[in-house]
């Protein structure tokens, strides 16, 4: 077993070696410009486009014309909420949105309500899901878009995109979905789920950094954007800039992979996410999970581990890389904004850790990461006032705590 | 984040980590932070009556590497002195010897606050 560990899927993944093969050519003898029309180097790059774009389309199964490559899914969701905000601000200015979304859509958000916009952003249940009757009544004749994320980030909960989609036909408002953390680990189809614009990005399914792609609906409806990037016209008009072939074609073949793949991988990750989980909680009490207990994505694991304050648990785990909601870790001070919403208190908050499990992880690595992990909490606790306290009895929410000098 | 080798020294092997009784007339307990901002350190300090020095030190920290550290590192330093020494220890000096980055200066602080309120704690019973 080779240390450290990676145990972050959720922030990346290493590019599979199958991809990068096919990728290499194109970066020396393929170079071509898949704008170039009349020579035998563009219509080779243009061939590998095309040919990655059907690869994409076919996992989220749409028109290989509905997918506009962009850098990365910052970019496509910032194209897609201000495209679609420009181009219908005739019929409305109103889009709903959720508080758990990544900062790409709600830094955007925040952008067009400076702009005159109007932007709701909804709650969510202790499980991180929507209530869908409340988006019901959310949606007004202004309402243009619906932008929910398909899968979170940090604790992996999935919302009921289904039920959204068929709200959102049903009252004619677009709906756009922030799918980075699930595509390529669950199953997603765009026509079925009634998707009209999705995010995507390469490099969280065993892809390059750097590529993306927006997923805009060509028929019924078909929308249209503004185009945030000037230029040559490229990607129909939605997205001006070279393109980027040779990340294209590992875009292409991860996908393709990831298709393949599949069934079998959402399995394996989630039994080992299992055993890692209930090892732990065998071993430990007073650990709490985060998020939802079954709709979650297959490789997400988040659990606060009460009275162990998250960074100095990452901190004993240094040949460990996993992520924690600790304030600590983040330049804020402020601990995570999304077990905050899920009504998770700011204690356990700052002693939560997130595991990220994917495609090369073993079940070897899982039992040392769970060792590893309870033998730290374990002593970490004999260092913790806190957990010294809640043995004697003390109720913690109670006790007057002392406000810093600072 | 990078630690510093003293940070990581001091987390690895933390001095003097444990509690002494409470209700001991030499013993002044100090409990500063709060859970909800991801520090609480406790500091409990016995001193000898007759010559006023700090003869044992122990502490329990519920915060990052750097608070630990901090904390650890304020045990070994109180021990020895009388109160008053104590109690010119300055979070400035804990921010130099442990090399703290601005964003960890609250560690500190919190660090110089806990011994305060320990000599407050010992000095209320006495009085």
């Amino acid at each position: 077993m080779k240390l450290p560990i990676f145990m972050d899927y959720h922030s990346t993944t290493p590019v599979d070696p199958r991809v990068l093969e096919e990728m290499i050519p194109y970066f020396t003898n393929d170079f071509g410009n898949a704008a170039s029309r009349n020579h035998a180097f563009g219509w080779k790059a243009e061939e590998a486009v095309e040919h990655s774009r059907e690869r994409i389309a076919s996992l989220i199964n749409c028109d290989p014309k509905e997918i506009i490559f962009t850098s990365g899914a910052t970019e496509s969701n910032n194209l897609a909420l201000k495209g679609v905000a420009e181009m219908y601000a005739e019929k409305g200015d109103h889009i709903i949105t959720c508080v758990t979304e990544h900062k790409a859509i709600l830094d955007t958000c925040k952008r067009l309500e400076k702009l005159g916009k109007r932007v709701t952003y909804m709650a969510v249940d202790h499980y991180g899901q929507i209530n869908l009757d409340d988006l019901r009544k959310e949606i007004t004749d202004k309402t243009i878009l619906i932008s929910i994320m398909f899968a979170n980030n940090e604790v992996g909960t999935l919302q009921h995109v289904h039920e959204i989609g068929k709200i959102a036909k049903e009252k004619g408002v677009l709906f756009h979905s922030d799918a980075v953390q699930a595509v390529g680990k669950i199953p997603v189809d765009v026509q079925a789920m009634n998707v009209d614009l999705m995010s995507l990005t390469a490099h969280k399914l065993y892809g390059p950094k750097g590529i993306g792609a927006l997923y805009v609906r060509k028929k019924g409806p078909r929308v249209r954007l503004v185009a945030q990037m000037d230029g040559g016209g490229h990607e129909r008009g939605m997205r001006s800039g070279t393109l980027n072939v040779p990340g294209m074609v590992g875009f292409g073949k991860a996908c393709e992979i990831a298709q393949q793949v599949m069934p079998e991988e959402s399995k394996r990750l989630a039994g080992l996410r299992d055993k890692l989980r209930f090892g732990i909680e065998k071993e430990l009490d007073e650990v709490y999970l985060n998020g939802h207990p079954t709709e979650r994505l297959p490789n997400n694991l988040n659990m606060s581990f009460a009275y162990v304050e998250g960074e100095s648990l990452l901190m004993g785990m240094d040949d460990i890389a996993v992520s924690s909601g600790s304030a600590c870790t983040s330049a804020t001070l402020e601990p995570s904004y999304v077990l905050k919403a899920l009504g998770v208190g700011e204690d356990l908050a700052h002693t939560s850790i997130r595991f990220g499990l994917g495609r090369f992880n073993t079940e070897e690595e899982v039992d040392y990461v769970m060792n590893k992990v309870i033998s730290n909490v374990k002593r970490l606790r004999e260092m913790s006032p806190l957990y010294e306290m809640a043995k004697e009895g003390i109720d913690l929410k109670k006790v007057q705590w002392s406000a810093t000098t600072e | 984040m990078a630690y510093t080798d003293k940070v990581i020294e001091h987390y690895k092997n933390p001095r003097n980590v444990g509690s002494m009784d409470k209700a001991d007339p030499n013993v002044g307990t100090g409990i500063v932070g709060a859970p909800e901002c991801g520090d609480v350190m406790k500091l409990q300090i016995k001193i000898n009556e007759q010559s006023g020095v700090i003869e044992d030190a122990k502490f329990k920290t519920f915060g990052c590497g750097s608070a630990i550290a901090s904390s650890s590192l304020v045990t070994e330093w109180v021990k020895g002195k009388t109160i008053d020494e104590a109690l010119k220890i300055k979070n400035t000096e804990i921010v130099e010897e442990l090399s703290l980055p601005p964003i960890k200066i609250h560690c500190s602080v919190l660090a110089e606050d806990a011994i305060k309120a320990a000599i407050t704690d010992y000095k209320k019973k006495k009085a």
